[in-house]
């Protein structure tokens, strides 16, 4: 066990000249000992990638990899000590269940005692003690997976476990299930758990600390309420959060800043330097105003779904170039306005956030307030 | 009762067309000249299973039989382990792999007949290489007058005409392997071995079942490389069943014995085809089920 420290770029292609050859950009981040991380990010933004240079299975074509201080950059999987999981089974047909588990140990020459103690307890946590000595090659796709899991457990004395969506393949009930487990695994272990994955709410509840990945980039580093509360950068306020976050075009028309004509009447400019600015606010925290209320907006209501225990209102503001949609996530116990209504929204308040160039601008929250 | 509509019997019609002239009609005429004795195209008689009998009891045949048997059984154990080889050797990506790639296979688009004069020549102790060398170094090589050496010579010519075939196969067998097995071997410290024991020969098992019917059915049939390169000789030591027969039906125009022969022969091969395709699937039949197609 180890902490990790990742200070590197990563192109398949040699000789990268733009951004876009790259798979990683520069990036430096690390791992502490003992933290339960998830890489969070659509398909293709790198984040497969960052998992396979830190196991060790592709090599940083710049940069370093370090465990616990030591350069490791350029060694195996094997020399790393480290356990990974893949996002489809892998499991070796002609072996049973306990002979699977048993693999990367048995190659490791652990005393056979020792061996089958451990496949004992991992097959017990996995629910699987009854299936040992079956052919793995019949099971189902998910018992398969656990096997997988069971693989990426069974050492003690790994550096890292690396999940890259383990749960891609397994019924929605099994999932929740096998996530709790991990997690607990996570208490009882105390390893470090790296977990790569596009699901948010996976990403959210099973991680201490989530990396927002895009386009080969990791834009924010933070805890759940972090990234849900300040997004570093407006890819975070879309990606995370359903629905993502509203982003409108603003600037400053002293003494507010404009929004879609209109102006939210503000003591200070948040919006500090050049470029293309926004203000961001969340749904959750957009809500139903007296008309002419300070920090509220004019529009009309395009629809209003009720999403159970919530609704969801989208409602256009601003005139033709400049129209926008707002959504509000609001409680079923106020009056919904209903289609065609207008309606004020208040926008401005301490959970709101402003960007420059797609970059939060780091204000104090205070001044902010309406 | 629900009524029975035999107009779905046309509906097999076309099938039961094909195959009737493809294989039950040839397949009968066979079968016509093997209950007869022709004696000339307006006499014949039937003579029942008698020409059956006199084929099984023929000692010229048994022994065709065994040298057959014998044969099959070195081409797969030679070129079954050989062609694996040749497969995990070859290079998986690249300009250089479709370079090896034809290389390989060569030898595969060689007209049968021009195989067995190639190592008709190649072998010859006056003007060929392999010949040649082998007397210089000493050794006293004659696949014309050496019954072993016939047999090398022969089982030498198969291995390099057909292992390329049971290479590419496995080639393209190695090739669909997701890249994820080989990722989870190496992070659960796999040696090569193993790597080959526990993930590569079971994903070929498919491809080898192949690979072994193909060679098997194909060896125990041959005729034009043997023919050319020996002509069966020296004495019988290298006359298989193909020949034997040929002897028999265009040699001695024994029509009859001939026939009964050749349903023999057919059903010996149906029957070692039956008997491997099944063993082959009972060996493998908890793996069948995999295929964990693993992406990314």
């Amino acid at each position: 066990m180890a902490r990790i420290d990742l200070d590197l770029a990563h192109a398949y292609k040699p000789n990268p000249q733009r951004d876009e050859d790259y798979a990683l950009l520069p990036l430096k981040m690390s791992f502490e000992d003992g933290g339960a991380y998830a890489l969070l990010g659509p398909s293709g933004c790198g984040k497969t990638t960052l998992l396979n240079i830190i196991s060790g299975l592709v090599t940083p074509s710049q940069g370093t990899v370090k465990f616990g201080g030591r350069d490791v950059t350029g060694q195996t999987p094997q020399q790393r000590n480290i356990a990974q999981v893949f996002q489809f089974p892998v499991i070796y047909d002609t072996m049973t269940v306990a002979e699977n588990l048993a693999f990367p140990l048995r190659n490791r020459g652990v005393a056979p005692e020792r061996i089958r103690q451990r496949v004992g307890q991992i097959a017990e946590m996995l629910e699987m003690s009854g299936q040992l000595n079956t052919r793995a090659a019949g099971l189902a796709a998910d018992a398969k997976q656990k096997i997988s899991l069971g693989r990426g457990l069974v050492r003690e004395d790994v550096s890292a476990v690396l999940f890259d969506e383990p749960l891609t393949v397994i019924d929605p009930h099994l999932k929740w299930q096998l996530r709790r487990k991990l997690k607990q695994i996570h208490h009882e272990l105390k390893l470090t758990l790296v977990y790569v994955t596009h699901d948010q709410v996976e990403a959210l509840t099973f991680a201490d600390q989530v990396v927002v990945m895009t386009r080969g980039r990791a834009v924010q580093v933070g805890s759940a309420s972090a990234l849900f509360e300040r997004p570093q950068h407006s890819f975070v306020g879309h990606f995370i959060g359903s629905p993502g976050m509203n982003f409108l075009p603003a600037r400053w028309a002293d003494p507010g800043i404009e929004v879609c004509g209109q102006v939210l009447p503000m003591a200070t400019n948040p919006l500090a330097g050049e470029g293309r600015f926004a203000l961001g606010v969340r749904p959750e925290y957009v809500t139903l105003a007296a008309p002419q209320a300070p920090g509220a907006i004019a529009g009309t209501v395009t629809q209003a779904q009720d999403i159970g225990t919530y609704w969801l209102l989208a409602a256009r503001v601003g005139e033709g170039e400049g129209q926008q949609l707002i959504r509000a996530r609001l409680s079923p116990e106020q009056r919904i306005p209903r289609v065609g209504d207008a309606v004020w929204l208040s926008l401005l308040g301490s959970h709101t956030c402003f960007y420059r160039d797609d970059v939060l601008i780091d204000n104090d929250n205070k001044e902010v307030a309406a | 009762m629900k009524p029975v509509n035999q107009k779905a019997w046309l509906l097999i019609l076309p099938v039961v067309l094909c195959v009737a002239f493809s294989a039950v009609l040839p397949l009968m005429t066979v079968v016509n000249y093997s209950v007869q004795d022709i004696i000339s195209p307006e006499r014949r008689v039937f003579v029942g299973t008698e020409w059956f009998k006199s084929v099984m009891r023929d000692e010229d045949l048994q022994g065709a039989l065994l040298r057959q048997i014998g044969f099959s059984l070195a081409v797969l154990l030679v070129e079954i382990p050989l062609g694996i080889g040749l497969a995990l050797s070859m290079p998986a990506k690249g300009a250089r792999s479709s370079a090896v790639l034809v290389m390989v296979a060569i030898s595969l688009l060689i007209p049968w007949n021009v195989v067995g004069t190639i190592w008709q020549i190649y072998g010859r102790t006056d003007i060929g290489l392999m010949g040649a060398a082998l007397a210089k170094l000493g050794i006293d090589y004659s696949y014309t007058g050496n019954a072993t050496d016939a047999w090398f010579t022969v089982l030498l010519m198969d291995v390099w005409h057909w292992t390329p075939l049971v290479a590419l196969l496995c080639f393209a067998g190695l090739r669909a392997i997701p890249d994820a097995y080989y990722q989870a071997a190496r992070i659960d410290g796999a040696s090569k071995f193993a790597v080959f024991r526990f993930i590569q020969l079971p994903k070929l098992r498919g491809v080898l079942m192949i690979a072994v019917l193909l060679r098997f059915m194909d060896s125990f049939m041959i005729y034009t490389e043997p023919f050319v390169l020996t002509g069966g000789g020296p004495g019988n030591a290298t006359t298989f069943l193909s020949q034997y027969l040929t002897q028999k039906a265009v040699g001695q125009f024994d029509l009859g014995p001939a026939a009964a022969f050749s349903l023999i022969y057919f059903l010996i091969i149906l029957l070692l085809c039956f008997i491997l395709y099944n063993w082959m699937q009972r060996v493998g039949q908890d793996a069948a089920t995999t295929e964990g197609a693993a992406h990314g």
